[in-house]
């Protein structure tokens, strides 16, 4: 019994999954939760889409994938921005466009590729049996970089989520902090783009926070819970992935939405409860 | 500690103001001074600027024309003196927050992004929420609050922030009578000490017994004077227009009490950028 959990350990790269895709799952909650807040949930589904192109790009330069897609997604972030700043366009119609028209010109840079480019499937889905070493020391340094500027502006973020206009007016630079948790979506998505891809990172973003919200009303806890999730499910899914033979980025996302669903029903019980005891009265 | 702030013959000058939404003014050619102390009732009719003048003078919106003095600055750069508490709809109560961490938050501006809240910080939270008397009821999330008791955590949260100048919109709309009773004597507190207290508010009644000063205005300022104002139906029926009817001796106003004020999503923020960042 015990083997069935120690024997994948013997791989190299089934550890160095399990460390990457938790460490996804974790920065991935911390960020969500502030996300999800504020009702973010499309824009981390627009941004890891427009990562597709500078993915592409940086395969045909033959450079690193995160600059590539670090740059292509902070930039439509700080582009959604400031359009929906300006008021020209409503931010989720600035959103729709542009989404959509990045991850087209990835789509169509891949296709100007000669050969067969399996790599690149990877993104869309996520291979994160396929992380090496160097993309393990990116994926630790770039995840601790997000978490020291959220663990540094946290109450700012709190104040500029909960209440803009109270924390302008007391000195917050609200704008400046909405740029920089943009840019924070963007980094956390590029963080994810490896091991749940492109498709599915929207769910490790916004899933366990989710989840996390019918459980507490407390903002710590929320946050807490959120991480929980968020760390732990990649690691059951890896387990039934190697288990089961699937592919591991759609078996971490489905473990979260179990949780998320099986949480749901819980959620409701005691109301459906409560409700029917009112009921008989 | 207490340090002296520049003395000034005014809190609040705005001079020729202009200002609005897209293209859209809200406001035209708007002149006002207030001096330190004073408690002051804004009121006219729904889409005739109330809230836009708050935002001016929270530096929250820039004026398309004229200029805005606030507490010896312009506007936007005294931002640590200011407490701005925003119309309880605004607000997402479903947020999970509780009522101790939003009074918290009156203290966020003056720690600065690398320290955490102090014992001087919870000290002052907790001496805000017994002024409001939310002290036993610190640890609720704030949407299981009353209308009164969301309305007190947030005027605790601006005490917390020991402001100059309070700017409250429409702190008693919705609220009992008691609660109303409550921080219309908090405010009075501290304007007595020589802070400054601009409200929003629907509740003529409310303006004129509890403020000082009114300040009546439909995109422009109609009058200013003592409270008394509100009593005179020549002025009301000025500021209101096509909205009230006179019926024997009172005046009745045809205006709901939801905010109707032109869309407010894209203010300008610039307190960024002017040496303000601390």
């Amino acid at each position: 019994m015990l083997s069935l959990f120690l024997d994948p350990l013997a791989y190299d790269f089934f550890l160095r999954a399990l460390i990457a895709a938790s460490l996804v799952g974790l920065v991935c909650a911390v960020v969500g939760t502030f996300m999800v807040l504020r009702g973010f949930a499309f824009m981390g589904d627009a941004l890891s889409h427009a990562a597709f192109p500078g993915v592409v790009v940086a395969y045909l330069l033959h450079g690193p994938f995160y600059v590539g897609a670090a740059i292509a997604s902070v930039i439509t972030a700080l582009a959604i921005g400031w359009v929906s700043r300006r008021g020209d366009l409503r931010s989720d119609t600035a959103i729709g466009v542009l989404f959509a028209g990045m991850f087209a010109l990835g789509v169509f840079l891949l296709s100007l590729i000669p050969h067969y480019v399996g790599d690149l499937f990877g993104f869309l889905f996520g291979e994160v049996l396929g992380i090496g070493v160097g993309d393990l020391i990116a994926l630790v340094l770039l995840t601790a970089g997000v978490l020291a500027v959220v663990a540094v502006l946290w109450k700012e973020l709190l104040y500029s989520t909960f209440d803009p206009l109270g924390a302008a007016a007391s000195g917050l630079p609200v704008e400046w902090l909405d740029y920089l948790f943009l840019a924070l979506i963007a980094l956390t998505i590029v963080v994810s783009l490896q091991s749940v891809g492109i498709i599915m990172v929207v769910a490790m973003l916004v899933t366990p926070a989710a989840t996390a919200q019918m459980v507490t009303r407390s903002f710590g806890r929320l946050v807490a819970t959120s991480v929980v999730i968020g760390a732990l499910a990649p690691i059951v899914g890896l387990y039934l992935s190697f288990w089961l033979n699937t592919a591991s980025g759609p078996t971490i996302v489905l473990v979260e939405t179990s949780v998320f669903l099986i949480v749901l029903t819980l959620a409701r019980l005691p109301s459906r409860a409560s409700r029917a005891l009112v009921e008989s009265a | 500690m207490v340090i002296a702030a520049p003395t000034t013959t005014v809190a609040v000058r705005v001079l020729g103001v202009s200002a609005g939404y897209d293209h859209r003014a809200a406001l035209e050619d708007v002149d006002l001074e207030l001096p330190p102390g004073s408690l002051v009732a804004v009121f006219g009719p729904n889409g005739g600027g109330k809230t836009t003048l708050l935002k001016l003078i929270a530096g929250l919106l820039r004026p398309w024309s004229g200029s805005i003095e606030v507490l010896g600055q312009p506007a936007g750069q005294a931002a640590r003196r200011i407490a701005y508490v925003p119309q309880a709809e605004q607000v997402d109560w479903s947020f999970p927050v509780s009522v101790w961490d939003v009074a918290m938050m009156g203290r966020y501006a003056r720690l600065g992004a690398w320290r955490r809240p102090g014992p001087a910080d919870a000290a002052a939270v907790s001496a805000a929420l017994a002024r409001v008397g939310m002290l036993d009821t610190r640890a609720s999330q704030i949407g299981a609050l009353s209308g009164g008791q969301r309305r007190r955590a947030f005027l605790a949260r601006a005490i917390a922030a020991e402001p100059d100048l309070y700017l409250l919109d429409e702190p008693v709309t919705g609220v009992d009578l008691t609660t109303q009773e409550d921080l219309m004597a908090l405010l009075q507190e501290e304007t007595a000490r020589g802070r400054t207290v601009i409200a929003t508010t629907h509740d003529l009644a409310a303006a004129a017994e509890h403020f000082s000063t009114v300040v009546a205005i439909n995109r422009r300022i109609i009058a200013v004077g003592p409270s008394e104002l509100i009593l005179d139906s020549e002025l009301l029926s000025r500021t209101y227009g096509g909205h009230m009817l006179v019926l024997g001796d009172r005046a009745v106003i045809m205006d709901d009490a939801h905010h109707h004020d032109v869309a407010s999503g894209h203010e300008q923020h610039y307190h960024e950028g002017a040496g303000e960042r601390r």
